[in-house]
């Protein structure tokens, strides 16, 4: 009887916020199955000899040996590499100095952050699409620059395989810097106005002031520009899709499109979970030691 | 993570920018107008700004043209003769492969795509979040972190186990799958955006609402919706514009059919068959871009922060 009352007192541990389990169902699905499970999953069947459907016949290392030495994947790692250098540079060092420009109290600030952040809300096909038209050799920048009378102009990257890749970079940057000079904007009003007074009563120069008490009060702003930058990088695909289908030849493969090809075009799926588990790799390198940093660096939680 | 939220944060401060402008001293400025710090600000942006406007303007131009005007003239020049018919043929007549309907049946699977993905991404984000927030039970903050963690996988490593888990329930191919996906790939980022909303909420009210007897739904349903309208207009924006202008999941789980606006757009402009015929390709380009930009051009300051909790997405 008494345990009966005290049973009813103090309900079961399980039953303790029923609806709130419930309720989070969809999220512990999500993270467990999809997110870990089908992690782990993609990962296990890289090691396997998958052809048109998924087998459990393992043949070790195989897959990856086969990947390091097809031509394709090491033109998509180089574009990648390529891609992703001068990306980050450009768009942390254009983004920033517009940020600055932005930050110097100006008339029309709206207009401008406006015009500089369009770009952004369009996928990744239109802006490959209008690049692919406004570099077209026989009608876009370059016919435009010999008609008026520079004969020798040549700039023609999307038919040349050697610069083709900047190409794809030009159309990045026309649609992703707006978006880093958003965040660096934020960043730079996030800074104490007294700063700034006092390097003005030290009589320091301005860029001084940026580059020696800015930026470096900007640490954080910068890390997490460059986190966002880096893992778009790594998922570089819709672009080249649109802008170059990967030509001329294979000149612009990137690794997400060597996946998606070779998983349901190619119909080799070993080969699509090997360069896949490859992009999880570097999509690791860049984020475990800013999480690490960011979390377990000891500052915060010891 | 705290980052990105810190990021979100000065965001919100930011926004609040003009305010502590003008409450500084007012009257006239004693700088002179046509300084040379004035002219290298603003002529460094009016230069910056025609370049990221040109890509657009190209655009307009270009689809207003005739093919014969196109052959022989600049892509800079406006139209000597203003034409819609490549709109028209665009929207009604462009082919890809056999169908030669035009994007009007993409920009219907668009729609019919994007509307239940992001009322069903936002609805069970925003119970998530709240949980979250208000109902910790043990073991949520480790599926939390997984989640997070999980946003920076590249989608590729999950691309085909989640065929599997389609294909297992009969729904691969179809927008229901398609839907299922968006509400997958959303939730991260919308669970992180609720759940420090909720948790910036008062915490009196919260408990008030249990001394006097309300359960989780009522709670959420008459308390918490109520009271964060916008962050769920923040939300919104983030996913119509981010689920219009997928394309890989489109391709990768939808059949020809049902293949969203960006896949047909593709197709119709890349498709190797025929004579190019640019101007129709551009209006084709506008359409599909116009959704977004009108959700950007009207929603505005809710944009940068939507985008500004979004990037994360990348």
């Amino acid at each position: 009887m008494t345990a009966l009352t005290r049973g009813s007192a103090r309900p079961n541990q399980w039953l303790r916020n029923l609806n709130a389990k419930i309720a989070s169902i969809p999220m512990i699905l999500t993270a467990l199955v999809i997110f870990l499970g089908g992690t782990i999953w993609t990962v296990v069947y890289s090691f396997t000899n998958s052809k048109l459907l998924p087998r459990l016949s393992f043949v070790g290392l195989d897959q990856y040996e086969r990947l390091w030495a097809a031509p394709r994947w090491i033109v998509s790692i180089q574009n990648l590499a390529v891609y992703g250098f001068f990306s980050l540079i450009f768009s942390l060092v254009i983004g920033f100095v517009l940020a600055a420009l932005m930050d110097q109290k100006i008339r029309f600030e709206n207009t401008f952050r406006t015009i500089m952040l369009y770009p952004f809300a369009l996928s990744f096909i239109v802006t490959g699409l209008v690049w692919q038209w406004l570099l077209n050799p026989q009608f876009g920048v370059q016919s435009i620059m010999r008609s008026l009378g520079w004969t020798s102009f040549s700039f023609d990257p999307l038919y040349d395989a050697d610069i083709v890749i900047y190409g794809i970079l030009i159309a990045a940057l026309w649609q992703g810097t707006g978006l880093v000079m958003c965040l660096m904007l934020a960043g730079l009003r996030g800074i104490d106005e007294d700063i700034w007074k006092a390097a003005r009563v030290d009589g320091i120069p301005m860029w001084k002031t940026y580059v020696l008490i800015i930026i470096p009060m900007m640490r954080g702003v910068f890390i997490t520009t460059l986190v966002i930058i880096a893992s778009g990088i790594v998922k570089v695909y819709d672009l080249v899709v649109a802008q170059t289908s990967g030509g001329p030849g294979i000149a612009s493969e990137v690794p997400a499109k060597y996946v998606y090809d070779y998983m349901f075009l190619a119909q080799n799926l070993g080969q699509g979970f090997a360069a896949s588990t490859m992009m999880l790799i570097t999509v690791a390198i860049i984020i475990v030691p800013w999480a690490y940093l960011e979390f377990g660096g000891g500052r915060k939680r010891g | 993570m705290d980052n990105m939220v810190a990021s979100n944060n000065t965001l919100t401060a930011y926004d609040k920018g003009p305010g502590r402008i003008t409450a500084g001293p007012s009257g006239r400025k004693p700088r002179r107008r046509l300084s040379r710090r004035n002219i290298i600000v603003y002529g460094t942006l009016i230069v910056v700004a025609l370049y990221y406007l040109l890509p657009l303007y190209v655009m307009i131009m270009t689809s207003l043209k005739g093919m014969p005007e196109i052959r022989v003239g600049n892509i800079f020049a406006p139209p000597l003769e203003i034409t819609f018919e490549p709109w028209v043929k665009a929207w009604a007549e462009a082919c890809t492969g056999l169908n030669c309907d035009g994007l009007s049946r993409g920009f219907w699977n668009s729609v019919r795509i994007t509307i239940p993905s992001t009322i069903i991404s936002i609805a069970v984000a925003s119970v998530n979040g709240y949980a979250l927030a208000n109902w910790r039970f043990k073991g949520a903050e480790l599926f939390f972190t997984i989640l997070i963690v999980g946003a920076f996988i590249p989608y590729q490593v999950m691309i085909y186990p989640i065929v599997i888990v389609l294909r297992e329930m009969g729904v691969y191919g179809t927008l229901t799958g398609l839907v299922i996906v968006h509400t997958i790939f959303g939730m991260p980022i919308l669970t992180l955006l609720f759940r420090n909303y909720f948790a910036g909420l008062p915490e009196e009210l919260f408990k008030a609402a249990r001394v006097d007897g309300a359960g989780f739904w009522t709670i959420y349903f008459k308390i918490m919706l109520p009271m964060s309208l916008p962050i769920f207009v923040v939300a919104m924006i983030l996913q119509v514009t981010g689920i219009w202008n997928d394309f890989l999941f489109g391709v990768v789980f939808t059949r020809p059919e049902y293949y969203p606006m960006t896949v047909q757009l593709n197709n119709i402009v890349n498709s190797v068959q025929g004579v190019k015929e640019y101007n129709v390709n551009m209006a084709a380009t506008i359409l599909t871009g116009a959704v977004p930009l009108v959700v950007y051009f009207v929603s505005g300051r809710l944009f940068v922060r939507g985008i500004a909790a979004g990037a994360v997405k990348g």
